[in-house]
């Protein structure tokens, strides 16, 4: 047997899965799908970990109790969430950072424009990608191998237990135990296509989105898991989802094709309508709901429409916006109806109540009468130039998964695997049912990847011990 | 989809002097295309000053992006890090795109300006005028009626050119590439409408420079040069040129001194304030010399701007074998190499002056200034902009 661990994928859960394996003293396989050059998977447009702790730490100020986590968790979730799995993913995340600059992961200061979660998240410096070098980096040095370009089609697997990996090329590689880190389905379009299915109007809504995250994330190895009998954990629909703008590329757009306006103005989809409250909390609580929103828009986009006051107070899209001098000009170079647009303006506008505009707070410009209202920040708009940007929804990574243990084993029909671990995306919807809130992914990812290698690495040593007493006359 | 295409808006209208001249713009118009996706993304932000530079703007003129091009140090963190670098269709290479534009500046902002133009063929610059140094040296050498080939007595160098004629040979070269650099810098300090900076942004500045602190990646540890790994060598190696370069000079200064106003001309013993600040001085420029040399070529080559090779290497070149020959000098005390081995050096020497300003070396003056005007602006109120998770 030449592996002890294979550890399947090549972003943060998985690397930090081969790393602790290797620390742990097993012989490590690491699998990744992409090239060198389109390795770490989604990790690579990440920036943040979320962060317990009960006193200021280095770059995280103030405190964050493991209680407020959880709490924020619930909260974001609905409840979808697994409490025991939760708090695990939250102690875990506590210590983890003295492990993360051990192995080359540098933290500055939250970053601008992200003031807010300076309490919350550590930012790594030089974002995802610089995470995912250092890692690849220690990996090798501890003696991890790495193949790139190795793309797993299924697993070779008896009574739950991993025996072995085969490759697209035929090849089959077999270890004593396994971890499989290889992230969601958001860029296997027909998957995606068939679970949100076909709405009222007719369409497909699943063919308008853009994919923030990374191409290789095609789900076939969850897709082989589940045919085979792993416990499904999640909806199909449910995943991290941002409404970015409609010229992003069609996979890893990342996080610059956001755009941050929504709260300072007003919402429309393509009938003219506004559709949500758009003041409903502040913007980073409420950035990862407008995707899924516009999802159930007709022609799943939506319209951000914004006036000269905004400018300069959101952070700067990569897509310039489409700008006019009126309303009307604005509609019509948006493709919008031009008299429901300015109607909706208007009513808008009439609706605005008197108060004093404050960005940093919950403040109390809000409107009246109006359905939907918009609760803060309702000012109307009415300075010209008028800016708008077209949004659809983007889809950086997909909920549904296979339902773990405490220790990552990959539940069978609620017996754990004694071999097969999962960490990342392909189990986030453990912890995260809906919903998303800033940092919890990489949470997941890094403490769920170090438990499964911890595990994987033991389950090696158990089956060598077993197989070497078997062989013992 | 469409990458995102350069922009342009009314602020670019009003171009100063210089950039109004130089034509078409398209070096500045992709580094305006790019750092518009760093602004947007800005996940490096931490690793130098360029990054919070161009956060405080939300569009570039080229003024701006000749200023940010200086102010980058080519440590390449950025593009290792970046999530838009190819094969992504964004295709963000700051490092590279900044260094075009770098070569760009010190054409444009050179004093005369029709000089300017050598620096694109800088390479081929040196060798000329390094020839034409050599044979005026020798030619200067021969007329003083000596052999070139013999062993010299205590007054050495003196014996091979005499003391008045290296002055009026070195002095009007070195005044010279003092005042185009001067010259140069200033039209660029212009053309980014500034004031004089204040005397803290000085120190900053200075500080910054000396300490080369944006080849520190951010959190110290140092640059990237052949992979992502992040290694200090560059910043060693460059230091120890800098300030090996420095004591060369100072020990040159040192001995104009004793000669002039202590009356103690040359030879100098080894324990002389000349010799105590130029072997070291020497050595340090030798090594750092050849380490920059041998760092630039194992160097990734997305980095580096090709059209510069010439360039670059130039000048480390010319700094090793100043280098070289000036540590040999007094070990080939009484030996008939001697002064044809002066006369190299000199030559050298004489090159570096007269090609200074318009090469590899005007990096170091506009570098300042861009670290000046960032010291200046840093308090000055950009964007203040909010943004998700």
């Amino acid at each position: 047997m030449a592996w002890d661990v294979l550890v399947i994928g090549g972003g943060n859960a998985a690397l930090c899965a081969a790393i602790t394996a290797r620390e742990a003293g097993a012989t490590v396989l690491l699998l990744e799908a992409a090239p060198r050059d389109w390795r770490g998977g989604n990790s690579m447009h990440t920036r943040n970990l979320r962060c317990m702790h009960d006193a200021p730490q280095d770059v995280l100020t103030g405190a964050y109790p493991e209680e407020e986590f959880w709490q924020d968790l619930r909260k974001v979730t609905a409840g979808r969430t697994d409490e025991q799995l939760a708090r695990i993913a939250i102690r875990g995340s506590a210590t983890v950072r003295g492990w993360m600059r051990h192995h080359g992961v540098h933290f500055q200061p939250s970053l601008s424009g992200t003031l807010h979660l300076g309490r919350t998240n550590a930012f790594f410096m030089g974002g995802g990608k610089a995470l995912v070098n250092a890692y690849y980096r220690s990996a090798q040095r501890l003696g991890v191998a790495v193949r790139y370009d190795a793309p797993v089609q299924r697993l070779e697997l008896h009574d739950g237990r991993f025996r072995a990996a085969w490759l697209d090329s035929g090849e089959r590689i077999p270890a004593c135990s396994a971890v499989v880190a290889s992230g969601g389905f958001e860029s296997d379009r027909e998957w995606l296509r068939q679970a949100w299915g076909r709405n009222e109007r007719g369409e497909w809504p699943a063919d308008r989105f853009l994919i923030r995250g990374t191409r290789f994330n095609r789900g076939v190895l969850l897709k082989d898991l589940l045919a085979q009998g792993a416990d499904r954990i999640g909806d199909e629909t449910q995943a991290h989802m941002v409404a970015i703008d409609a010229r992003a590329p069609l996979y890893d757009g990342g996080i610059c094709t956001r755009v941050d306006a929504v709260s300072l103005g007003i919402m429309v989809n393509q009938d003219g309508q506004r559709f949500h409250d758009e003041g409903e909390d502040f913007w980073p609580k409420r950035y990862a709901v407008w995707g899924r929103l516009v999802a159930q828009q007709p022609g799943q986009t939506g319209y951000c429409l914004i006036d000269a006051q905004a400018l300069g107070r959101f952070m700067p899209p990569v897509f310039e916006g489409v700008r006019a001098d009126r309303i009307e000009d604005l509609a019509a170079a948006l493709g919008l109806p031009v008299v429901a647009t300015l109607s909706t303006v208007d009513a808008f506008n009439a609706a605005c109540r008197p108060g004093h505009f404050d960005h940093a707070v919950l403040d109390d410009c809000a409107t009246a009468g109006l359905a939907p209202p918009k609760s803060h920040w309702a000012r109307p708009l009415v300075t010209p130039p008028f800016t708008g940007y077209a949004l659809r929804p983007g889809v950086t990574f997909t909920y549904l998964g296979v339902r773990v243990d405490a220790q990552a084993r990959v539940l069978f029909g609620g017996t754990p695997s004694p071999n097969l671990c999962a960490a990342g995306e392909v189990m986030a919807g453990n912890v995260l049912g809906q919903g998303y809130t800033a940092g919890v992914g990489m949470t997941i990812g890094t403490v769920f990847g170090r438990l499964a290698g911890a595990q994987a690495a033991l389950a090696a040593r158990t089956a060598t011990a077993t197989s070497s007493l078997a062989t013992t006359p | 989809m469409t990458a995102p295409a350069a922009q342009h808006d009314g602020r670019h209208d009003a171009v100063p002097g210089v950039i109004a001249r130089l034509g078409a713009l398209a070096a500045e118009a992709e580094v305006d295309r790019q750092l518009r996706i760093c602004n947007a993304c800005r996940y490096c932000e931490g690793y130098c000053a360029v990054f919070p530079a161009l956060m405080q703007r939300l569009t570039y003129t080229p003024a701006d992006v000749h200023y940010l091009a200086n102010l980058c140090h080519n440590c390449g963190a950025c593009l290792h890090a970046c999530q838009y670098a190819s094969p992504h269709e964004f295709a963000v290479n700051l490092p590279q795109a900044m260094a075009v534009v770098r070569q760009r500046t010190y054409t444009a902002y050179a004093w005369p300006a029709p000089l300017g133009r050598l620096v694109r063929r800088h390479g081929m610059v040196v060798s000329l005028v390094l020839v034409v140094s050599m044979l005026l040296v020798l030619a200067l050498a021969a007329a003083g009626g000596g052999p070139l080939w013999r062993v010299t007595g205590a007054g050495a160098f003196y014996e091979v050119l005499p003391h008045g004629m290296l002055v009026g040979l070195f002095a009007p070269a070195f005044g010279f590439a003092v005042l185009a650099l001067g010259l140069g810098v200033r039209r660029f300090w212009r053309d980014q409408g500034e004031a004089t900076a204040p005397a803290r942004a000085w120190k900053r500045a200075t500080r910054r420079a000396l300490t080369l602190r944006h080849l520190g990646g951010g959190h110290g540890e140092g640059c990237p040069n052949d992979d992502d790994a992040y290694t200090p060598w560059r910043r060693v190696a460059h230091h120890l040129t800098f300030y090996g370069f420095a004591l060369c000079f100072a020990s040159t200064v040192a001995g104009t001194v004793m000669h002039y106003v202590v009356a103690l001309p040359a030879p100098y013993g080894l324990v002389s304030v000349p010799k105590l600040l130029g072997l070291p001085g020497g050595a340090m420029l030798l090594v750092g010399s050849l380490a920059q040399l041998a760092l630039y070529q194992r160097r990734d080559p997305r980095l580096k701007d090709p059209q510069q090779a010439g360039m670059d290497r130039a000048l480390m070149a010319l700094l090793a074998g100043i280098a070289a020959t000036g540590l040999a000098l007094p070990a080939l005390h009484g030996h008939p190499a001697l002064p044809l081995t002066l006369c190299a050096h000199l030559a050298l020497v004489l090159t570096l002056f007269v090609t200074m300003p318009y090469g590899k070396l005007a990096h170091g003056v506009y570098r300042m200034a861009a670290l000046l005007k960032r010291a200046a602006e840093r308090n000055r109120p950009g964007p203040a902009v909010d943004g998700g998770g």
